[in-house]
């Protein structure tokens, strides 16, 4: 399907064929087509990696910033302008592993950010190293007799740590993401959207197949706004857990909580300096 | 006894030095006397011994002076580390049973048990405020002013709190006014209307008339006060305040904000800063402006936290990995710390551009008094435009400067990328557009040149000797180079020290003699001038002991050498 978001004109794409990147990047696209957000509010900050080049390869307005930094980036432009759509995106490497302490205080925060995390469990663009959620015992061209340690839990650390949205979708079922997708923009506050993606050319492992075997989608009877049911579900013995796990629509975001925008929603960009002010407060003393 | 008096203060950390140091310059403010007030410490929150050195005088300083007149003592063990800056002439004001005896024979002694006139007040904790009565009777200032303050700062506390307060400071006066050499100086009208203010303050008001709305920092001394202040004047100023996880989020928060077009501020000191490489390259290769308040402290590492240096030079001259430009600015004084600061936004946002504001300690913990000024010199304008469609991020021009627009401000898309780009922002790895995208932003020195801040010539500049200074040395070699009073010398002070101005050749080779004063080991302006001029400066002043220069000691050396 077409939509605004398509990148104009004849470009090169960095991805590998079959990647799940290219479903990711349509479900994406797709949804903000179909949202009611006017396109020139909405902000895509990326980190590094080839998840992070998504917004390349759309017409947007974006941030590509560095490898595990997309968060504070994306926080940073949510607080200055409340009125914008904001995406932090990137892979499990730039969100878990050299960002994971922005993760952890993303979430304590709450920004009303969508946090999309393309999880592949191996880095790609460094060409096939362990991932934080790498699986204990892939073999690596680095981790040559597998990886020993235990895989980092996202879903699970944004649960306990309060996080006010927290989701779990697959590349390869691009509808249902698109779904998963829309309500995490939607959500007012910090979002995590966690997508299991293949790695067709460096995890022989977790393959599209793999996935599939290896996860189940939520059913009615989950009751999303149940914090202890939802750390539960993450996993039915092997399999992970599909669709919207928790979600709490009461948590202010945090730029609405700013003593900044007490007195006026004004983005900051629209602020002057109060000379008057600061002239009686430079002559008040203390 | 001369012009100028000193007056220093010894207690433990949680005695409230840092109260009495405010109450009094405010006293002396309404009085109508020059001072400056500036504060050692260690780096703990109880105990040890931390000074408070107050200045009082007929002419403007800006200084640290290791002579004492009036040592006042609130606490045990102040003498021994200070014994060096004690003369025959020192009067030692304190209780009896803190000074060990060979000091009571040594030294003159006037007689006051704090603690006492603190019990008989009501509490020992009110120690401090007997030696702010003790201080205004030296002084022979009216405390009434300072008792009404005393019952505004504990109405809130109870009545109990502001009566026993306000009985120490009426004991603490009436036995100020038994010492028998008080200090008696002739008011000037002009300095009441003066702006009472330390670094920090100026650093925090010039970041405000700088259009600054948004701050961030990981706590880190000594550049934490320009966040708590900025944090107390959120609400009142519409300021985003946050504190960040660590200093590489403070600077993405920073950019992100520049990004969607605030005028967003960093401050930090050197072990922060150093985790800022990263963000600060970013800032770089995506032209996102960025304001760094950097107070330096000396290092490496840890180094002495709530001590003075100006190591970081370097550090900011050449920091991220790269090459990009930016501006390294280094105010000296109260005045510059403000102006340069308000500066720094206004060409941060023109030239997208990196500016670095290099403080320290010593200048950020010292008080005097700001000459007012007028706001209506300062104009306030944004240097993005309202978005219109194909707006390239990068466009090439003759400046090096391509217009910037912002998210949610008209057509158009602002794409940023920390990867090589084409003017459009999509990343490139093409050899041509990569070398021209290369010269585009290593242009913006060249357009920003006519705006360079030039050293400033103090004397003649067809001199004997010529003393080179930066940021916070400018005030005790100003004040060296009056009491030296040798004709055909002068001082060189550099607002800016990267780029180095245009001027610093010429101005260096006007003089016969050339000596660079810097509170660091490895005189990094002094090869900063070599490297870019090819002048080697004659000689070096060097500090490092984590303190401030003193005048004396900068007499002694320079005095040497002419």
């Amino acid at each position: 399907m077409k939509t605004r978001y398509d990148r104009p004109g004849r470009f090169d794409i960095n991805w590998c064929p079959g990647c799940g990147n290219f479903n990711i990047l349509k479900a994406l696209r797709e949804t903000l087509h179909t949202l009611e957000i006017p396109q020139k509010n909405v902000v895509i900050v990326s980190g590094i990696g080839q998840a992070a080049k998504t917004p390349q390869y759309m017409q947007v307005h974006y941030f590509n910033g560095l490898h595990g930094r997309a968060l504070p980036v994306a926080t940073g432009v949510k607080a200055a302008n409340p009125h914008l759509t904001v995406i932090a995106q990137g892979g499990d490497g730039d969100m878990y592993g050299e960002g994971g302490n922005h993760f952890l205080h993303a979430i304590r925060r709450n920004p009303d950010i969508t946090n999309i995390v393309h999880n592949n469990m191996v880095y790609g663009l460094t060409k096939g190293q362990a991932s934080p959620t790498s699986r204990e015992g892939l073999v690596t061209p680095l981790q040559v007799d597998g990886v020993i340690s235990r895989p980092f839990e996202p879903l699970a650390v944004a649960l306990t740590q309060g996080a006010s949205f927290v989701a779990r979708g697959f590349s390869q079922d691009v509808p249902e993401l698109k779904k998963i997708l829309a309500a995490a923009i939607r959500h007012r506050g910090y979002a995590l959207v966690d997508i299991l993606q293949p790695c067709v050319t460096f995890n022989r492992v977790n393959t599209a197949q793999w996935f599939r075997e290896h996860s189940y989608y939520l059913d009615e009877n989950h009751d999303p706004t149940d914090p202890d049911q939802a750390l539960q579900k993450i996993r039915n013995g092997s399999k992970m857990a599909l669709g919207i796990l928790f979600r709490d629509s009461d948590r202010f975001p945090f730029e609405d909580r700013l003593p900044g925008y007490r007195k006026t929603g004004k983005p900051l960009f629209q602020r002057k300096p109060a000379y008057g002010r600061i002239k009686k407060y430079l002559a008040g003393g203390w | 006894m001369s012009d100028h008096y000193s007056i220093v203060i010894s207690g433990e950390a949680g005695q409230g030095l840092r109260t009495i140091e405010k109450l009094i310059d405010q006293a002396l403010k309404r009085a109508g006397y020059h001072f400056f007030s500036t504060s050692e410490f260690m780096s703990r929150i109880r105990g040890g011994n931390n000074t408070v050195e107050i200045r009082i005088g007929n002419s403007p300083m800006f200084a640290f002076v290791d002579r004492i007149d009036y040592l006042l003592v609130l606490a045990d063990g102040a003498i021994r580390r200070l014994e060096g800056r004690l003369s025959p002439d020192t009067l030692i004001i304190g209780d009896r049973s803190s000074i060990q005896r060979k000091y009571q024979r040594q030294y003159d002694l006037h007689p006051v048990s704090l603690r006492d006139l603190a019990d008989q007040a009501g509490h020992r904790i009110t120690m401090n405020t007997v030696a702010l009565g003790i201080l205004l009777g030296l002084l022979n200032l009216d405390p009434r002013p300072e008792l009404r303050k005393i019952k505004r700062i504990f109405a809130s506390k109870g009545k109990k709190l502001v009566d026993i307060n306000s009985m120490a400071l009426k004991l603490g006066q009436r036995e100020g006014l038994r010492i028998p050499r008080r200090i008696s100086l002739t008011p000037q009208e002009s300095i009441k209307k003066g702006w009472l203010a330390d670094g920090t303050r100026a650093v925090t008001a010039g970041a405000l008339t700088g259009g600054c709305h948004f701050v961030t920092a990981y706590p880190m001394s000594p550049s934490t006060g320009v966040i708590t202040r900025m944090s107390e004047l959120a609400d009142e100023f519409g300021l985003v305040v946050e504190q960040a996880e660590d200093e590489i989020a403070a600077i993405n928060l920073s950019i992100g904000a520049w990004y969607a077009g605030a005028r967003a501020l960093v401050t930090t000191s050197g072990g922060g800063f150093s985790l800022m490489q990263e963000g600060i390259s970013l800032a770089g290769i995506t032209e996102t402006p960025a304001v760094i308040h950097l107070g330096q402290r000396p290092g490496p590492a840890t180094g002495m936290p709530t001590r003075t240096e100006q190591a970081d030079l370097n550090l900011a001259v050449y920091s991220g990995h790269g090459e990009f430009p930016r501006l390294v600015l280094s105010p000296g004084n109260l005045h510059d710390a403000f102006h340069l600061t308000r500066r720094a936004f206004e060409l941060a946002d023109r030239y997208r551009m990196i500016v670095i504001i290099l403080t320290d300690q010593f200048l950020l913990d010292s008080i005097s008094l700001l000459n007012p000024f007028n706001f209506s010199g300062f104009s306030y304008q944004n240097h993005f435009r309202e978005g219109r469609p194909h707006h390239p991020t990068y466009r090439f021009t003759d400046s090096g400067i391509s217009p910037r627009i912002v998210p949610g401000h008209g057509e158009g898309f602002q794409m940023v990328d920390s990867h090589e780009h084409d003017p459009w922002g999509r990343l490139t790895e093409d050899p041509d557009l990569r070398r021209r995208m290369v010269d585009k932003r290593m242009r913006k020195l060249d357009a920003m040149a006519g705006e360079f801040l030039q050293p400033e010539v103090i004397g003649s500049p067809d001199c004997d000797t010529l003393v080179i200074g930066w940021g916070s040395t400018f005030g005790p070699i100003l004040e060296a180079l009056e009491r030296l009073n040798a004709p055909r010398t002068a001082c060189a002070y550099f607002r800016q020290v990267y780029p180095l101005p245009e001027s610093t050749a010429g101005i260096l080779n006007r003089a016969k003699q050339t000596v660079v004063v810097e509170n660091n080991a490895g005189g990094q302006l002094s090869r900063l001038i070599r490297q870019e001029t090819g002048i080697a400066t004659d000689r070096k002043i060097l500090q490092y002991d984590g303190r401030p220069f003193s005048v004396e000691s900068l007499v002694n050396q320079i005095g040497r050498i002419l």
